[in-house]
Protein backbone atom coordinates (compact mmCIF):
# COMPACT_ATOMS: atom_id res chain seq x y z
CA UNK A 1 0.00 0.00 0.00
CA UNK A 2 1.13 3.42 -0.60
CA UNK A 3 2.03 5.45 2.21
CA UNK A 4 0.92 8.74 0.93
CA UNK A 5 -2.90 9.24 0.74
CA UNK A 6 -2.70 12.12 -1.27
CA UNK A 7 0.25 13.23 -3.80
CA UNK A 8 0.43 16.34 -5.75
CA UNK A 9 3.08 15.74 -8.47
CA UNK A 10 4.74 19.11 -10.14
CA UNK A 11 0.70 20.79 -10.05
CA UNK A 12 0.83 23.95 -11.40
CA UNK A 13 -2.68 25.77 -11.94
CA UNK A 14 -4.04 29.17 -12.76
CA UNK A 15 -6.54 31.44 -14.31
CA UNK A 16 -6.63 32.41 -17.85
CA UNK A 17 -3.03 34.32 -17.70
CA UNK A 18 -2.31 34.09 -14.16
CA UNK A 19 -0.75 31.21 -12.38
CA UNK A 20 -1.54 30.70 -8.84
CA UNK A 21 0.47 27.56 -8.68
CA UNK A 22 3.78 26.48 -10.61
CA UNK A 23 4.62 23.07 -9.67
CA UNK A 24 3.90 22.43 -6.55
CA UNK A 25 4.93 18.83 -4.80
CA UNK A 26 3.42 17.83 -1.18
CA UNK A 27 2.62 14.36 0.20
CA UNK A 28 0.59 13.96 2.79
CA UNK A 29 1.20 10.40 4.31
CA UNK A 30 -1.58 8.02 5.99
CA UNK A 31 -2.89 8.85 9.55
CA UNK A 32 -0.98 11.93 9.58
CA UNK A 33 -2.41 15.70 9.90
CA UNK A 34 -0.46 17.43 7.70
CA UNK A 35 -1.08 21.81 7.11
CA UNK A 36 -0.77 23.79 4.24
CA UNK A 37 -0.42 27.33 5.24
CA UNK A 38 0.45 30.62 3.60
CA UNK A 39 -0.89 34.25 2.95
CA UNK A 40 -4.24 34.95 2.08
CA UNK A 41 -4.63 34.19 -1.93
CA UNK A 42 -1.96 31.93 -2.12
CA UNK A 43 -3.61 29.44 -3.54
CA UNK A 44 -4.07 26.99 -0.52
CA UNK A 45 -8.13 26.51 -0.88
CA UNK A 46 -7.52 25.94 -4.49
CA UNK A 47 -5.24 23.56 -3.53
CA UNK A 48 -8.17 21.61 -1.46
CA UNK A 49 -10.25 22.34 -4.53
CA UNK A 50 -7.61 20.44 -6.66
CA UNK A 51 -7.42 17.29 -4.62
CA UNK A 52 -11.19 16.56 -4.46
CA UNK A 53 -11.55 16.99 -8.01
CA UNK A 54 -13.44 19.98 -8.09
CA UNK A 55 -10.79 22.35 -10.33
CA UNK A 56 -8.57 20.30 -13.46
CA UNK A 57 -4.67 21.39 -12.85
CA UNK A 58 -2.91 23.12 -15.57
CA UNK A 59 -0.32 20.83 -15.26
CA UNK A 60 1.37 17.97 -13.19
CA UNK A 61 -0.91 15.86 -11.30
CA UNK A 62 -3.08 15.21 -8.07
CA UNK A 63 -3.31 11.51 -6.67
CA UNK A 64 -5.52 10.39 -4.17
CA UNK A 65 -5.11 6.46 -2.92
CA UNK A 66 -2.29 6.38 -5.94
CA UNK A 67 -5.47 7.24 -8.36
CA UNK A 68 -5.18 10.42 -11.14
CA UNK A 69 -7.81 12.59 -9.78
CA UNK A 70 -8.28 14.49 -13.25
CA UNK A 71 -8.46 11.61 -14.97
CA UNK A 72 -11.41 9.95 -13.38
CA UNK A 73 -14.68 9.88 -15.11
CA UNK A 74 -17.54 11.85 -12.86
CA UNK A 75 -18.36 8.56 -11.53
CA UNK A 76 -15.00 8.06 -10.70
CA UNK A 77 -14.34 11.18 -8.75
CA UNK A 78 -17.25 10.32 -7.18
CA UNK A 79 -15.87 7.43 -5.68
CA UNK A 80 -12.72 8.84 -4.73
CA UNK A 81 -14.58 11.88 -3.10
CA UNK A 82 -16.43 8.70 -0.94
CA UNK A 83 -13.12 8.69 0.87
CA UNK A 84 -13.15 12.22 1.35
CA UNK A 85 -14.97 14.64 4.06
CA UNK A 86 -14.57 18.34 3.82
CA UNK A 87 -14.81 20.95 6.50
CA UNK A 88 -16.15 24.45 4.59
CA UNK A 89 -15.12 27.59 6.01
CA UNK A 90 -18.23 28.70 7.22
CA UNK A 91 -19.38 25.26 7.33
CA UNK A 92 -21.70 25.42 4.45
CA UNK A 93 -24.50 23.53 6.01
CA UNK A 94 -27.39 23.04 4.51
CA UNK A 95 -30.18 25.34 5.74
CA UNK A 96 -33.07 23.57 4.89
CA UNK A 97 -32.10 20.75 6.78
CA UNK A 98 -32.04 20.31 10.82
CA UNK A 99 -28.36 19.43 12.34
CA UNK A 100 -29.68 16.19 12.59
CA UNK A 101 -30.74 15.95 9.14
CA UNK A 102 -27.41 17.70 7.57
CA UNK A 103 -25.05 14.92 9.49
CA UNK A 104 -27.74 12.09 8.22
CA UNK A 105 -27.62 13.20 4.93
CA UNK A 106 -24.34 11.67 3.14
CA UNK A 107 -25.86 8.47 4.41
CA UNK A 108 -29.31 8.54 3.56
CA UNK A 109 -27.23 9.36 -0.39
CA UNK A 110 -24.50 6.84 0.06
CA UNK A 111 -26.25 4.35 2.12
CA UNK A 112 -29.26 2.18 2.38
CA UNK A 113 -28.64 2.03 6.31
CA UNK A 114 -32.19 1.07 8.39
CA UNK A 115 -33.66 4.57 9.96
CA UNK A 116 -32.75 3.16 13.47
CA UNK A 117 -29.05 2.73 12.56
CA UNK A 118 -28.87 6.46 10.81
CA UNK A 119 -30.27 7.78 13.88
CA UNK A 120 -27.36 5.75 15.99
CA UNK A 121 -24.93 6.68 13.99
CA UNK A 122 -25.93 10.50 13.23
CA UNK A 123 -26.18 10.85 17.18
CA UNK A 124 -22.90 9.28 17.74
CA UNK A 125 -21.01 11.81 15.65
CA UNK A 126 -23.16 14.43 17.42
CA UNK A 127 -21.79 13.17 20.55
CA UNK A 128 -18.53 13.19 19.22
CA UNK A 129 -18.08 17.21 18.69
CA UNK A 130 -20.39 17.51 21.45
CA UNK A 131 -23.56 18.91 19.94
CA UNK A 132 -25.79 15.97 20.61
CA UNK A 133 -28.10 17.81 22.55
CA UNK A 134 -28.39 20.32 19.44
CA UNK A 135 -29.67 17.57 16.74
CA UNK A 136 -33.23 19.30 16.66
CA UNK A 137 -31.74 23.02 15.99
CA UNK A 138 -31.66 24.23 12.45
CA UNK A 139 -28.19 25.77 11.40
CA UNK A 140 -29.64 29.40 11.91
CA UNK A 141 -30.31 28.55 15.47
CA UNK A 142 -26.47 27.47 15.87
CA UNK A 143 -23.31 29.79 16.59
CA UNK A 144 -20.05 30.28 14.04
CA UNK A 145 -18.43 27.64 16.08
CA UNK A 146 -21.17 25.54 16.85
CA UNK A 147 -22.05 25.53 13.14
CA UNK A 148 -18.59 24.32 12.15
CA UNK A 149 -19.00 21.66 14.48
CA UNK A 150 -21.63 20.37 13.18
CA UNK A 151 -20.04 20.23 9.43
CA UNK A 152 -17.26 18.39 11.33
CA UNK A 153 -19.63 15.43 12.55
CA UNK A 154 -21.23 15.62 8.69
CA UNK A 155 -17.54 15.70 7.27
CA UNK A 156 -16.76 12.50 9.44
CA UNK A 157 -20.24 10.86 8.84
CA UNK A 158 -19.06 8.03 6.32
CA UNK A 159 -15.83 7.74 8.70
CA UNK A 160 -13.60 9.07 5.46
CA UNK A 161 -9.85 8.21 4.88
CA UNK A 162 -9.06 11.27 4.16
CA UNK A 163 -10.64 14.57 6.21
CA UNK A 164 -9.62 18.56 4.78
CA UNK A 165 -10.34 21.11 6.54
CA UNK A 166 -10.34 24.74 4.48
CA UNK A 167 -9.44 27.46 7.47
CA UNK A 168 -11.06 25.90 10.27
CA UNK A 169 -10.40 28.33 13.10
CA UNK A 170 -10.99 31.55 10.93
CA UNK A 171 -13.58 33.59 13.14
CA UNK A 172 -14.11 31.25 15.83
CA UNK A 173 -13.39 32.94 19.43
CA UNK A 174 -10.98 31.27 21.72
CA UNK A 175 -12.83 28.86 23.43
CA UNK A 176 -14.53 27.30 20.01
CA UNK A 177 -10.96 27.58 18.73
CA UNK A 178 -9.20 25.32 20.92
CA UNK A 179 -12.66 23.05 20.67
CA UNK A 180 -12.16 22.67 17.05
CA UNK A 181 -8.27 22.26 17.10
CA UNK A 182 -8.56 19.23 19.67
CA UNK A 183 -11.18 17.77 17.46
CA UNK A 184 -9.27 17.73 14.54
CA UNK A 185 -6.64 15.65 16.23
CA UNK A 186 -8.74 13.65 18.46
CA UNK A 187 -11.05 12.75 15.04
CA UNK A 188 -7.91 11.91 13.07
CA UNK A 189 -6.68 9.66 15.63
CA UNK A 190 -9.70 7.70 16.72
CA UNK A 191 -10.62 7.45 12.68
CA UNK A 192 -7.14 6.45 11.52
CA UNK A 193 -8.20 9.39 8.97
CA UNK A 194 -5.44 11.58 7.50
CA UNK A 195 -5.98 15.17 7.74
CA UNK A 196 -5.48 18.04 5.83
CA UNK A 197 -5.76 21.64 7.03
CA UNK A 198 -5.50 24.59 5.19
CA UNK A 199 -5.23 27.82 7.37
CA UNK A 200 -3.20 31.02 8.24
CA UNK A 201 -3.66 30.37 12.30
CA UNK A 202 0.02 29.59 12.78
CA UNK A 203 -0.47 28.89 16.46
CA UNK A 204 -3.38 26.67 16.69
CA UNK A 205 -1.92 24.98 13.36
CA UNK A 206 1.18 24.43 14.78
CA UNK A 207 -0.21 22.63 18.25
CA UNK A 208 -2.10 19.91 15.74
CA UNK A 209 0.04 19.47 12.94
CA UNK A 210 2.54 16.62 12.77
CA UNK A 211 3.97 18.44 9.11
CA UNK A 212 3.20 21.71 7.43
CA UNK A 213 3.78 23.15 3.80
CA UNK A 214 4.40 27.13 3.35
CA UNK A 215 3.08 27.97 0.02
CA UNK A 216 4.00 31.30 -1.47
CA UNK A 217 4.15 33.03 -4.98
CA UNK A 218 3.02 29.61 -6.07
CA UNK A 219 5.41 27.41 -5.32
CA UNK A 220 5.89 25.37 -1.85
CA UNK A 221 8.94 28.22 -0.01
CA UNK A 222 9.08 26.04 2.98
CA UNK A 223 8.05 22.48 4.79
CA UNK A 224 8.84 20.84 7.62
CA UNK A 225 7.27 20.16 11.42
CA UNK A 226 6.37 22.79 13.20
CA UNK A 227 9.08 22.63 15.50
CA UNK A 228 11.82 23.18 12.31
CA UNK A 229 9.53 25.53 11.04
CA UNK A 230 9.91 27.74 14.15
CA UNK A 231 13.35 27.73 14.30
CA UNK A 232 13.28 28.33 10.60
CA UNK A 233 15.57 31.95 9.31
CA UNK A 234 14.10 31.88 6.14
CA UNK A 235 12.97 35.11 5.84
CA UNK A 236 9.52 34.53 4.78
CA UNK A 237 8.54 31.93 7.29
CA UNK A 238 10.01 34.23 10.15
CA UNK A 239 7.31 36.99 8.73
CA UNK A 240 4.63 34.64 8.53
CA UNK A 241 5.05 33.06 12.19
CA UNK A 242 6.23 35.74 14.35
CA UNK A 243 3.50 37.87 12.30
CA UNK A 244 5.56 40.91 11.10
CA UNK A 245 4.49 43.82 9.47
CA UNK A 246 6.96 43.74 6.97
CA UNK A 247 9.08 41.57 5.24
CA UNK A 248 9.12 39.57 2.08
CA UNK A 249 5.58 39.70 1.79
CA UNK A 250 5.00 43.68 1.65
CA UNK A 251 2.60 45.78 3.91
CA UNK A 252 1.84 47.76 0.61
CA UNK A 253 0.12 46.57 -3.06
CA UNK A 254 2.29 47.24 -5.29
CA UNK A 255 1.90 50.66 -6.91
CA UNK A 256 3.73 53.89 -8.30
CA UNK A 257 5.33 56.87 -7.34
CA UNK A 258 3.39 58.09 -3.93
CA UNK A 259 4.72 61.61 -4.33
CA UNK A 260 3.49 61.45 -8.46
CA UNK A 261 0.47 59.85 -7.15
CA UNK A 262 -0.73 62.53 -4.90
CA UNK A 263 0.25 65.42 -7.16
CA UNK A 264 -0.91 63.58 -10.06
CA UNK A 265 -4.63 65.07 -8.87
CA UNK A 266 -4.35 68.06 -9.13
CA UNK A 267 -2.31 67.75 -12.37
CA UNK A 268 -5.86 66.26 -13.77
CA UNK B 1 -7.59 64.40 -34.55
CA UNK B 2 -11.78 64.52 -34.23
CA UNK B 3 -11.80 62.02 -36.91
CA UNK B 4 -9.16 59.44 -35.39
CA UNK B 5 -11.40 59.61 -31.73
CA UNK B 6 -14.58 59.02 -33.71
CA UNK B 7 -12.81 55.84 -35.35
CA UNK B 8 -11.55 55.11 -31.92
CA UNK B 9 -15.18 55.27 -30.71
CA UNK B 10 -16.84 53.44 -32.89
CA UNK B 11 -14.65 50.70 -32.75
CA UNK B 12 -15.23 50.40 -29.13
CA UNK B 13 -18.73 50.17 -29.37
CA UNK B 14 -18.52 47.93 -32.11
CA UNK B 15 -16.28 45.79 -29.76
CA UNK B 16 -18.81 46.35 -26.75
CA UNK B 17 -21.74 45.27 -29.01
CA UNK B 18 -19.67 42.06 -29.96
CA UNK B 19 -18.32 40.94 -26.48
CA UNK B 20 -22.02 41.17 -25.34
CA UNK B 21 -23.28 39.52 -27.71
CA UNK B 22 -20.94 36.84 -27.81
CA UNK B 23 -21.82 36.53 -23.93
CA UNK B 24 -25.18 36.19 -24.72
CA UNK B 25 -24.81 33.59 -26.89
CA UNK B 26 -22.63 31.60 -24.32
CA UNK B 27 -24.86 32.21 -21.32
CA UNK B 28 -27.84 30.82 -23.93
CA UNK B 29 -25.45 27.66 -24.35
CA UNK B 30 -24.69 27.34 -20.81
CA UNK B 31 -28.31 27.52 -19.89
CA UNK B 32 -29.21 24.75 -22.72
CA UNK B 33 -26.35 22.78 -21.17
CA UNK B 34 -28.09 22.99 -17.87
CA UNK B 35 -31.39 22.07 -19.12
CA UNK B 36 -30.05 19.11 -21.12
CA UNK B 37 -28.29 17.82 -17.24
CA UNK B 38 -31.38 18.65 -15.87
CA UNK B 39 -33.34 16.05 -18.19
CA UNK B 40 -30.40 13.42 -18.05
CA UNK B 41 -30.21 13.60 -14.28
CA UNK B 42 -33.96 13.50 -14.08
CA UNK B 43 -33.97 9.73 -13.38
CA UNK B 44 -32.13 10.04 -10.45
CA UNK B 45 -33.89 12.75 -8.96
CA UNK B 46 -37.57 10.88 -9.92
CA UNK B 47 -36.25 8.09 -7.38
CA UNK B 48 -36.18 10.60 -4.60
CA UNK B 49 -39.54 11.78 -5.48
CA UNK B 50 -40.27 13.04 -2.23
CA UNK B 51 -38.03 15.90 -3.12
CA UNK B 52 -40.17 17.04 -6.20
CA UNK B 53 -43.01 16.68 -4.15
CA UNK B 54 -41.53 19.24 -1.15
CA UNK B 55 -40.70 21.70 -3.78
CA UNK B 56 -44.08 21.52 -5.38
CA UNK B 57 -45.43 22.73 -1.82
CA UNK B 58 -42.50 25.67 -2.32
CA UNK B 59 -43.11 26.64 -5.77
CA UNK B 60 -46.81 25.96 -6.64
CA UNK B 61 -48.99 25.68 -3.01
CA UNK B 62 -47.19 28.92 -1.30
CA UNK B 63 -47.79 30.31 -5.24
CA UNK B 64 -51.56 30.10 -4.63
CA UNK B 65 -53.00 32.91 -2.73
CA UNK B 66 -51.37 35.31 -4.85
CA UNK B 67 -52.62 33.38 -8.48
CA UNK B 68 -56.10 32.82 -6.97
CA UNK B 69 -56.65 36.27 -5.57
CA UNK B 70 -55.20 37.65 -8.73
CA UNK B 71 -57.64 35.55 -10.64
CA UNK B 72 -60.56 36.69 -9.24
CA UNK B 73 -59.79 40.39 -9.73
CA UNK B 74 -58.50 39.66 -13.37
CA UNK B 75 -61.66 37.68 -13.76
CA UNK B 76 -64.06 40.61 -12.44
CA UNK B 77 -62.01 43.40 -14.58
CA UNK B 78 -62.68 40.78 -17.86
CA UNK B 79 -66.45 40.89 -17.00
CA UNK B 80 -66.98 44.50 -16.26
CA UNK B 81 -65.01 45.68 -19.27
CA UNK B 82 -66.73 42.85 -21.77
CA UNK B 83 -69.70 43.98 -20.83
CA UNK B 84 -69.61 48.07 -21.58
CA UNK B 85 -68.48 46.45 -25.06
CA UNK B 86 -70.69 43.85 -25.81
CA UNK B 87 -73.69 45.89 -24.95
CA UNK B 88 -73.16 47.83 -27.37
CA UNK B 89 -73.93 45.10 -29.82
CA UNK B 90 -76.74 43.69 -27.45
CA UNK B 91 -74.86 40.75 -27.17
CA UNK B 92 -74.29 41.06 -23.52
CA UNK B 93 -75.77 37.14 -22.97
CA UNK B 94 -71.97 36.29 -24.68
CA UNK B 95 -69.86 37.50 -21.49
CA UNK B 96 -69.50 34.66 -20.05
CA UNK B 97 -67.93 32.52 -23.29
CA UNK B 98 -65.78 36.35 -23.31
CA UNK B 99 -64.53 35.70 -20.03
CA UNK B 100 -63.95 31.70 -20.44
CA UNK B 101 -62.05 32.33 -23.39
CA UNK B 102 -59.59 35.34 -22.87
CA UNK B 103 -59.20 33.24 -19.52
CA UNK B 104 -58.56 29.93 -20.51
CA UNK B 105 -56.41 30.60 -24.48
CA UNK B 106 -54.60 33.48 -22.91
CA UNK B 107 -54.73 35.36 -19.65
CA UNK B 108 -54.75 32.08 -17.47
CA UNK B 109 -51.77 30.84 -18.90
CA UNK B 110 -49.57 34.05 -19.55
CA UNK B 111 -50.50 36.26 -16.47
CA UNK B 112 -50.09 32.95 -14.45
CA UNK B 113 -46.80 32.47 -15.47
CA UNK B 114 -45.80 36.28 -14.95
CA UNK B 115 -46.99 36.04 -11.46
CA UNK B 116 -44.99 32.53 -10.89
CA UNK B 117 -41.78 34.26 -12.27
CA UNK B 118 -42.37 36.81 -9.62
CA UNK B 119 -43.16 34.75 -6.75
CA UNK B 120 -42.00 31.56 -7.14
CA UNK B 121 -38.49 32.52 -9.91
CA UNK B 122 -37.69 34.65 -7.80
CA UNK B 123 -37.23 32.53 -4.65
CA UNK B 124 -36.24 29.43 -6.85
CA UNK B 125 -33.01 31.84 -7.99
CA UNK B 126 -32.18 33.24 -4.64
CA UNK B 127 -32.25 30.30 -2.84
CA UNK B 128 -29.93 28.24 -5.38
CA UNK B 129 -27.81 31.53 -5.95
CA UNK B 130 -27.32 31.77 -2.23
CA UNK B 131 -26.26 28.07 -1.81
CA UNK B 132 -23.95 28.82 -3.69
CA UNK B 133 -22.28 31.45 -2.21
CA UNK B 134 -22.52 29.69 0.88
CA UNK B 135 -20.56 26.95 -0.69
CA UNK B 136 -23.88 24.42 0.02
CA UNK B 137 -23.30 23.28 -3.72
CA UNK B 138 -19.56 23.05 -3.17
CA UNK B 139 -20.34 20.94 0.00
CA UNK B 140 -22.80 18.55 -2.21
CA UNK B 141 -20.43 18.37 -5.01
CA UNK B 142 -17.53 17.47 -2.35
CA UNK B 143 -19.96 14.91 -0.74
CA UNK B 144 -20.21 12.54 -4.26
CA UNK B 145 -24.14 14.28 -4.15
CA UNK B 146 -24.57 15.89 -7.66
CA UNK B 147 -26.39 19.30 -7.14
CA UNK B 148 -28.06 19.20 -10.57
CA UNK B 149 -29.98 15.73 -9.02
CA UNK B 150 -30.44 16.63 -5.88
CA UNK B 151 -30.92 20.66 -5.98
CA UNK B 152 -32.14 21.19 -9.83
CA UNK B 153 -33.64 18.56 -11.29
CA UNK B 154 -36.53 18.36 -8.44
CA UNK B 155 -37.26 21.88 -8.48
CA UNK B 156 -37.58 21.70 -12.34
CA UNK B 157 -40.08 18.92 -12.32
CA UNK B 158 -41.75 21.39 -9.55
CA UNK B 159 -42.33 24.21 -12.08
CA UNK B 160 -43.05 21.59 -14.42
CA UNK B 161 -45.65 20.20 -12.47
CA UNK B 162 -47.38 23.17 -10.51
CA UNK B 163 -47.55 25.58 -13.45
CA UNK B 164 -50.39 23.90 -15.68
CA UNK B 165 -52.03 23.30 -12.41
CA UNK B 166 -52.02 26.60 -11.40
CA UNK B 167 -52.98 28.50 -14.35
CA UNK B 168 -56.22 25.66 -14.87
CA UNK B 169 -57.07 27.27 -10.97
CA UNK B 170 -55.98 30.67 -11.90
CA UNK B 171 -59.03 30.30 -15.23
CA UNK B 172 -61.51 28.46 -13.07
CA UNK B 173 -61.32 31.57 -10.42
CA UNK B 174 -61.22 33.74 -13.19
CA UNK B 175 -64.51 32.40 -14.51
CA UNK B 176 -66.05 32.36 -11.05
CA UNK B 177 -65.06 36.40 -10.16
CA UNK B 178 -66.31 36.89 -13.76
CA UNK B 179 -69.53 34.77 -12.56
CA UNK B 180 -69.87 37.26 -10.05
CA UNK B 181 -69.90 40.61 -11.37
CA UNK B 182 -71.67 39.47 -14.43
CA UNK B 183 -74.82 37.78 -13.23
CA UNK B 184 -75.59 38.49 -9.43
CA UNK B 185 -73.53 42.45 -9.98
CA UNK B 186 -74.93 43.32 -13.31
CA UNK B 187 -77.76 41.55 -13.65
CA UNK B 188 -76.37 38.96 -17.01
CA UNK B 189 -78.77 35.91 -17.10
CA UNK B 190 -77.31 32.77 -15.16
CA UNK B 191 -78.60 30.29 -17.77
CA UNK B 192 -77.09 32.30 -20.77
CA UNK B 193 -74.01 32.85 -18.64
CA UNK B 194 -72.97 29.40 -18.57
CA UNK B 195 -74.96 27.35 -21.86
CA UNK B 196 -73.38 29.77 -24.06
CA UNK B 197 -69.67 29.10 -22.65
CA UNK B 198 -70.70 25.58 -22.21
CA UNK B 199 -71.46 26.03 -26.59
CA UNK B 200 -68.60 28.00 -27.53
CA UNK B 201 -65.32 26.91 -25.47
CA UNK B 202 -63.47 24.03 -27.15
CA UNK B 203 -61.94 21.18 -25.32
CA UNK B 204 -58.85 20.91 -27.40
CA UNK B 205 -58.87 24.24 -29.23
CA UNK B 206 -59.38 26.29 -25.97
CA UNK B 207 -58.32 23.73 -22.62
CA UNK B 208 -56.25 21.66 -23.83
CA UNK B 209 -53.87 24.48 -25.47
CA UNK B 210 -54.44 26.52 -22.69
CA UNK B 211 -52.75 23.79 -20.98
CA UNK B 212 -50.11 23.09 -23.22
CA UNK B 213 -49.24 26.85 -23.34
CA UNK B 214 -48.60 26.68 -19.62
CA UNK B 215 -46.39 23.90 -19.42
CA UNK B 216 -44.42 25.05 -21.95
CA UNK B 217 -44.11 28.61 -19.70
CA UNK B 218 -43.43 26.47 -16.86
CA UNK B 219 -40.55 24.62 -18.44
CA UNK B 220 -39.11 28.23 -19.50
CA UNK B 221 -39.43 30.13 -16.28
CA UNK B 222 -38.19 27.00 -14.10
CA UNK B 223 -35.26 26.69 -16.31
CA UNK B 224 -34.36 30.33 -16.32
CA UNK B 225 -35.07 30.58 -12.35
CA UNK B 226 -32.23 27.58 -12.32
CA UNK B 227 -30.06 29.12 -14.52
CA UNK B 228 -29.72 32.89 -13.10
CA UNK B 229 -29.34 30.90 -9.86
CA UNK B 230 -26.53 28.53 -10.55
CA UNK B 231 -25.02 30.77 -12.82
CA UNK B 232 -25.32 33.85 -10.09
CA UNK B 233 -21.70 35.18 -8.93
CA UNK B 234 -21.09 33.82 -5.32
CA UNK B 235 -21.60 38.02 -3.91
CA UNK B 236 -25.06 39.64 -2.59
CA UNK B 237 -24.88 42.05 -5.89
CA UNK B 238 -24.78 38.93 -8.18
CA UNK B 239 -27.61 36.95 -6.37
CA UNK B 240 -29.80 40.28 -6.35
CA UNK B 241 -28.37 41.00 -10.48
CA UNK B 242 -29.63 37.31 -11.14
CA UNK B 243 -32.74 36.94 -9.45
CA UNK B 244 -34.02 40.16 -10.82
CA UNK B 245 -32.30 39.23 -14.93
CA UNK B 246 -35.28 36.00 -14.05
CA UNK B 247 -37.76 38.13 -13.57
CA UNK B 248 -37.05 40.41 -17.15
CA UNK B 249 -36.00 37.12 -19.13
CA UNK B 250 -38.86 34.86 -17.71
CA UNK B 251 -41.18 37.89 -18.63
CA UNK B 252 -40.29 38.10 -22.27
CA UNK B 253 -39.51 34.58 -22.63
CA UNK B 254 -43.35 33.80 -21.73
CA UNK B 255 -44.63 36.62 -23.98
CA UNK B 256 -42.41 35.62 -26.87
CA UNK B 257 -43.64 32.23 -26.28
CA UNK B 258 -46.93 32.86 -25.70
CA UNK B 259 -46.81 34.56 -29.60
CA UNK B 260 -45.04 31.74 -31.15
CA UNK B 261 -47.43 29.08 -29.78
CA UNK B 262 -50.44 30.87 -30.34
CA UNK B 263 -49.37 31.63 -34.30
CA UNK B 264 -48.86 27.52 -34.24
CA UNK B 265 -52.07 27.05 -32.85
CA UNK B 266 -54.09 29.17 -34.49
CA UNK B 267 -52.54 27.73 -38.07
CA UNK B 268 -53.12 24.17 -36.74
Amino acid sequence: MNPNIVELDNLSFGYKNRMLHQGINMVFPRGKVIAIMGGSGSGKTTLLRLIGGQLKPSKGEARVDGQVVHKQSRDGIYRLRRKMGMLFQQGALFTDLSVYENVAFPMREHTDLPESMIHDLVLLKLNAVGLRGAHKLMPTELSGGMARRVALARAIALDPDIIMYDEPFAGLDPISMAVICELIRTLNDALGATSIIVSHDVKETFTIADYVYFVANGVVAAEGTPDDLRKSDLPFVHQFVHAEKDGPVPFHYAAGDYKQDLLGFEAK
Amino acid sequence: MIKSNLFVGLIRTLRGIGHDFSKRIWRLGAGARLFGLTLAYSGESFRRFHLTIREVYFTGVLSLIIILVSAFFVGMVLALQGYYTLQKYGSSESIGVLVALSLLRELGPVVTALLFAGRAGTAITAEIGLMKATEQLSAMEMMAVSPISRVIAPRFWAGVIAMPVLATLFSMVGILGGYLVAVPLIGVDAGAFWSQMQANVDWQFDILNGVIKSLVFGVACTMIALFEGYDAPPTAEGVSRATTRTVVTSSLAILGLDFVLTSFMISM
